[in-house]
């Protein structure tokens, strides 16, 4: 008995050493990939930039991606700002009115909706249909040679597919949030007017105090940065696909998971230099 | 001796652990219709990709009119390709376009003809190959070995004077096979195209090849005309081109 404790302690202890080494060698490794993603991302975008910068641009394709990926994201952006905007509107209207605060309640609702709420709700909602939907386009793409064959025409696939891709989101999103913006708003309104008897007009001038011009163009600022961001992310997990059908459904499922995940951590950097945080 | 068009130098190439190509060395003539024979796995398409400049070798070089792949940017490969025409084993239609949009893409991307003009060149290519009717159809709706053809007649529409053509005959019925291998002869002689054509087709190759390379464990280790290759003293060589399953090579 005392031997086989003696024989295991070291043993023990070297599994322990052994252990800790894997998990930081492990921790390195999702590091380093970490950095290797953003680096490839990042690559993508600039080889995209000098695309575009060299006007080397499919404009028919561009206005056909817009199309797909932004105007039939049109019922469903309208749809969760519509909604958010009333939850908001909800929670707040009544408490304000009570406290004495029913004239600022326009003013919250569309400070939150354009400069914050309008801009990342748009972003996410989008992000989980088109980020998934450019990953497994040209993911399928990849697995079936069609970007090889793509090459071999002399064709750049970042000519091709993500330039057009990453532009009409550039255009596109910002557009929804507009709409997106002015529908949350409205729906607030409503709501602050059938709950909390805040009338239409006090609702708009109370909005219009607070929210300014320079409001909305920063808003849709990060609009642009965020279309960018959900070309990209799509794009790279696209080209990246390895493995078949499955290799297609991985690259899916993550392109939406990172690039939500981006938008979020974004969205407070955003705010932080935009809105001056500091 | 003849001009070489295309050149494999020592190359080694490896999948992960996996070594495909192990010092493997091959010359491309130009004019001239280079058959690859080999197991399947073998790395033969592989090659194809190489010479294409879609994958760049571990070591080694690969030359294509001189100039090393290795050392090309992106656009100067890019540039190379369009003078390269393609046929991929599974055709690799894209399948967002139709079957002519396919056919069309490199006129419109590299060719300043107007639309009536690439329309006809098209459909006469389609035609060539036995499908012109299927000129409006998307790729979803096409036969495998339909596919295969129009993924043929993308590679060749431009007329390129390197093609690189993978198993374009497999899967194909006897009469289209032979129309392909005619198309591929006819290219050689009315453009003085080179052709490399990895097949399995030991018939067609016979009726076609003015160069057989068989590739094996990653190397050439065949090469010459097709009575010279046929007349091969390596049973390895013997045992692949009678399809016998007795012989060195494992199974
Ligand atoms: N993208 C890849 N990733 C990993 N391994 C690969 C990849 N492509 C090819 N391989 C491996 O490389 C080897 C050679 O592949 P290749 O496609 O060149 O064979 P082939 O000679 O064309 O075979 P076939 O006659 O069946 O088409 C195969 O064993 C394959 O498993
Ligand atoms: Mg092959």
């Amino acid at each position: 008995m005392s031997v086989r404790s003696e024989s295991e302690g070291p043993n023990i202890e070297a599994a322990v050493e052994r252990a800790s080494v894997g998990a930081l060698e492990g921790v390195g490794r999702k590091v380093n990939s970490f950095f290797e993603y953003i680096g490839g991302v990042t690559a993508l975008g600039g080889e995209a930039a000098l695309t575009i910068f060299r006007l080397r641009i499919r404009f028919s394709e561009t206005v056909n991606q817009c199309f797909l990926l932004g105007y039939q994201s049109l019922i469903i952006v309208l749809l969760t700002s519509l909604f958010t905007g009333m939850v908001f509107s909800l929670e707040s209207a009544v408490q304000a009115v009570q406290y004495g605060f029913g004239s600022f309640v326009g003013g919250i609702v569309s400070y939150t909706n354009v400069r914050e709420l309008g801009p990342m709700l748009t972003a996410v909602v989008v992000a989980g249909r088109v980020c998934a939907a450019i990953a497994a386009e040209l993911g399928s793409m990849v697995v079936t040679e069609q970007i090889e064959a793509l090459q071999s025409l002399g064709l750049a696939p970042v000519r091709f597919l993500v330039v057009p891709r990453m532009l009409s989101l550039m255009i596109m999103l910002p557009l929804l949030t507009v709409f997106a913006d002015v529908i949350g708003v409205m729906g607030g309104q409503w709501i602050a007017h059938a709950q909390a008897h805040i009338s239409y007009d006090d609702f708009m001038s109370s909005a219009r105090q607070t929210i300014g011009f320079e409001d909305v163009v920063k808003g849709l600022f990060k609009s642009v940065i965020f279309g960018i961001i959900i070309a990209l992310v799509g794009s790279y997990q696209g080209l990246t696909t390895r493995g078949g059908a499955a290799g297609v459904g991985k690259s899916t499922t993550s392109a939406v998971v990172i690039c939500i995940i981006m938008i979020f951590i974004l969205n407070f950097i955003m705010s932080y230099f935009l809105y001056g945080g500091g | 001796m003849a001009n070489v068009i295309a050149r494999l130098d020592d190359v080694t190439l490896s999948y992960g652990d996996r070594v495909v190509l192990k010092k493997c060395s091959l010359d491309v003539v130009e004019g001239a219709i280079t058959c690859i024979i080999g197991m399947s796995g073998a790395g033969k398409s592989t090659i194809l990709r190489l010479l294409d400049g879609l994958r760049k070798p571990d070591v080694g070089h690969v030359y294509v009119r001189g100039h090393d792949i290795c050392h090309m940017r992106e656009s100067e490969l890019i540039e190379m390709r369009t003078k390269i025409g393609f046929a991929f084993q599974f055709a690799a239609l894209f399948d967002s376009m139709t079957v002519g949009d396919n056919i069309s893409l490199p006129l419109r991307e590299h060719t300043s003809l107007s639309e009536d003009e690439i329309r006809e060149i098209v459909v006469h290519t389609l035609d060539s190959v036995g499908l012109a009717h299927t000129y409006d159809n998307m790729p979803s709706e096409l036969s495998g070995g339909m596919l295969k053809r129009a993924g043929f007649a993308r590679a060749v529409v431009t007329n390129p004077d390197l093609v690189l053509y993978d198993e374009p005959t497999t899967g194909l019925d006897p009469i289209v096979t032979h129309l392909l291998t005619d198309t591929i002869k006819r290219l050689r002689q009315q453009l003085s195209a080179t052709a490399v054509v990895i097949s399995h087709d030991l018939q067609s190759i016979y009726m076609m090849a003015d160069y057989v390379a068989m590739l094996f464990e990653g190397a050439v280790i065949e090469y010459g005309t097709v009575e010279e290759v046929q007349r091969s003293m390596n049973p390895i060589v013997q045992q692949f081109l009678q399809g016998s399953e007795v012989g060195p090579i494992p199974l």
